[in-house]
């Protein structure tokens, strides 16, 4: 990763919206909370009784294996799915019984990397990316210049033009991550950003998500079932002189990366990566080794 | 055991209706209120005008011809073959323009419709949508009920146009009757109620055929086979649907026109 002007221009969009009041502060209360949520699809719960909160710069690494409700739980966010019970939260407004036409301008604020991408199809790399802004008519000279930043910034500016098509598995993670960023969202969702792909691509969408978290603090919930990403995002940081990501000392973790895990629809661990290591919980552990 | 898989299906059939009410009641509402998506009408407006004006004329030729072909081969034995251009105007302009041409640009765009909706689903991208602040429903839903609604109106004239022109080609070079009576027979006889129901028929299959094929591409599920099951059953309920709204149609209209 090379360090790029993308940054600053992310850096003084991000600084003129903090100024604007948009972005939360520190002093800011949770980004989001959950409060006892459940949801039931035919059958049994899928998610039971789940309570946690994602503060002002956290990073939130949900835990757990394939069909445990993680991305269920990731959906029931920012709203995509209504919750059966309980309450959700979300920059401080409750959101599990409010109308659809009033969490769009809610979800704007969200950036969202879906489990393949879920790019459109039918529009090129540019349209892609730009979506919002297109529905916001920005003029297409700020369009251009906006997406070539958040292109670069996850090094696919020469796929401009292309359709999604021609990209292959990893390159289509990287647009959605441009796509999720050019808003400069308040809140940052993964869901499973390195499902099934190879090791070395892995990486390079692991480290986006470094340098996100550590240049611009944005909170984040993450969803994976891969532990060695979950420790990469603990253990090493962004370094902006360097460009790339590199490991924190022996001992260190990022203290804003903490960990969530789910069995069988239910919350069994909220806390540090050393809690983690450290837990007795027997699914836990099974899951650990 | 037999009573559940009724009760069942029965619940499902119930869901499916109450689902589909709400879904066309949105899908009708949105026609009304902005954002309107003009480019995203455009583009269905060509693609559902232009892309189904081939198989409007083929089909509208074709049953003009046989319309024609049958009407003469019974009017002949009255003596009355002179009425043949009545017979097959009043058929096309009242009933079979609006009805075949709602059939066929279902058995079209309905099916695109659902698989073009249902393939967004499954891989997420409608939810990718609602994810970027955008509202599915007015953005896909209503540019392409608004655009069937339009074009079908206008393809039922081309239709209509063709009908009576296949009528008269066969009229004229296979029945070898007068092209001139045969004209004057299909225009002197025409009322506008007639030109009326025919032309309001249109409006409802278009929104019958567009909101059935949304509806069943918005509520995919199961991946690709899913995909697939939708596209039937859009092609399927939409068809049924236009021949039974058809029905329902005729009767109030004739009765509408009755006391005028």
């Amino acid at each position: 990763m090379s360090e790029s002007p993308a940054f600053e221009q992310f850096d003084n969009e991000r600084a003129s919206q903090e100024r604007v009041g948009q972005a939360p502060t520190a002093n800011a209360g949770p980004v989001v909370v959950f409060r006892n949520v459940s949801i039931a699809f035919d059958g049994p719960p899928v998610l039971e009784d789940i309570s946690f909160s994602v503060a002002p710069g956290e990073t939130r690494v949900l835990l757990g294996p394939a069909g445990v409700g993680k991305s269920v739980l990731l959906k029931l966010v920012n709203g995509l799915l209504r919750p059966d019970e309980g309450s959700i939260l979300l920059f401080g407004q409750e959101i599990a019984h409010m109308p659809e036409e009033q969490l769009f301008p809610l979800r704007t604020r969200v950036g969202m990397v879906f489990q393949e991408g879920a790019l459109f199809d039918s529009l090129t790399v540019r349209d892609n990316v730009a979506y919002q802004l297109i529905q916001e008519q920005v003029p297409d000279d700020e369009i251009d210049r906006r997406v070539r930043d958040a292109l670069r910034f996850v090094e696919l500016e020469e796929t401009f033009d292309l359709y999604p098509a021609s990209l292959s598995g990893g390159m289509r993670r990287r647009v959605a991550i441009a796509r999720a960023l050019i808003r400069q969202p308040e809140l940052l969702l993964y869901d499973s950003p390195t499902g099934g792909l190879d090791p070395l691509t892995s990486t390079t969408i692991i480290e986006l998500i470094v340098k996100e978290r550590d240049v611009y603090h944005t909170p984040s919930l993450l969803v994976t079932h891969r532990l060695q990403d979950a420790f990469i995002l603990c253990n090493h940081r962004f370094d902006a002189v360097q460009g790339h990501m590199v490991p924190l000392p022996k001992g260190e973790t990022d203290p804003n990366t903490t960990f969530l895990m789910l069995e069988e629809g239910r919350l069994i661990f909220d806390g540090s990566l050393h809690e983690l290591v450290k837990s007795k919980n027997p699914f836990v552990r099974e899951f650990l080794q | 055991m037999p009573t559940q898989a009724i009760e069942k299906t029965a619940k499902n059939l119930v869901l499916t209706v109450q689902d589909y009410s709400l879904f066309a009641y949105r899908a009708f509402m949105n026609l009304f209120r902005p954002p309107i998506y003009w480019p995203e009408f455009l583009v269905q407006a060509d693609i559902i005008g232009v892309g189904s004006l081939s198989i409007v004329v083929l089909s509208g030729i074709s049953t003009g011809g046989v319309l024609a072909l049958q009407s003469s081969a019974t009017l002949s034995a009255f003596g009355a073959t002179a009425i043949t251009g009545q017979f097959v105007s009043l058929t096309m302009i009242r009933e079979l323009g609006p009805v075949l041409t709602g059939v066929m640009v279902s058995g079209r765009n309905a099916s695109s419709m659902a698989s073009e909706l249902g393939s967004m689903v499954v891989t997420e991208q409608i939810d990718a949508m609602r994810a970027l602040g955008v509202d599915p429903m007015r953005k896909l839903v209503t540019p392409r009920i608004t655009a069937t609604i339009l074009m079908l109106f206008f393809l039922t004239i081309v239709s209509d146009a063709c009908g009576i022109l296949g009528g008269g080609l066969v009229t004229v070079f296979m029945n070898h009757q007068n092209g001139t009576q045969y004209l004057d027979m299909a225009w002197e006889h025409l009322r506008y109620p007639d030109i009326v129901q025919g032309l309001v028929k249109p409006l409802f299959f278009g929104y019958i055929l567009s909101s059935i094929g949304c509806f069943y591409g918005m509520r995919t599920s199961g991946g690709t086979e899913g995909v697939g099951r939708s596209t039937i059953q859009a092609v399927v309920w939409a068809s049924v649907f236009i021949i039974f709204v058809d029905f329902l149609l005729t009767q109030v209209l004739l009765t509408i026109f009755s006391y005028l």
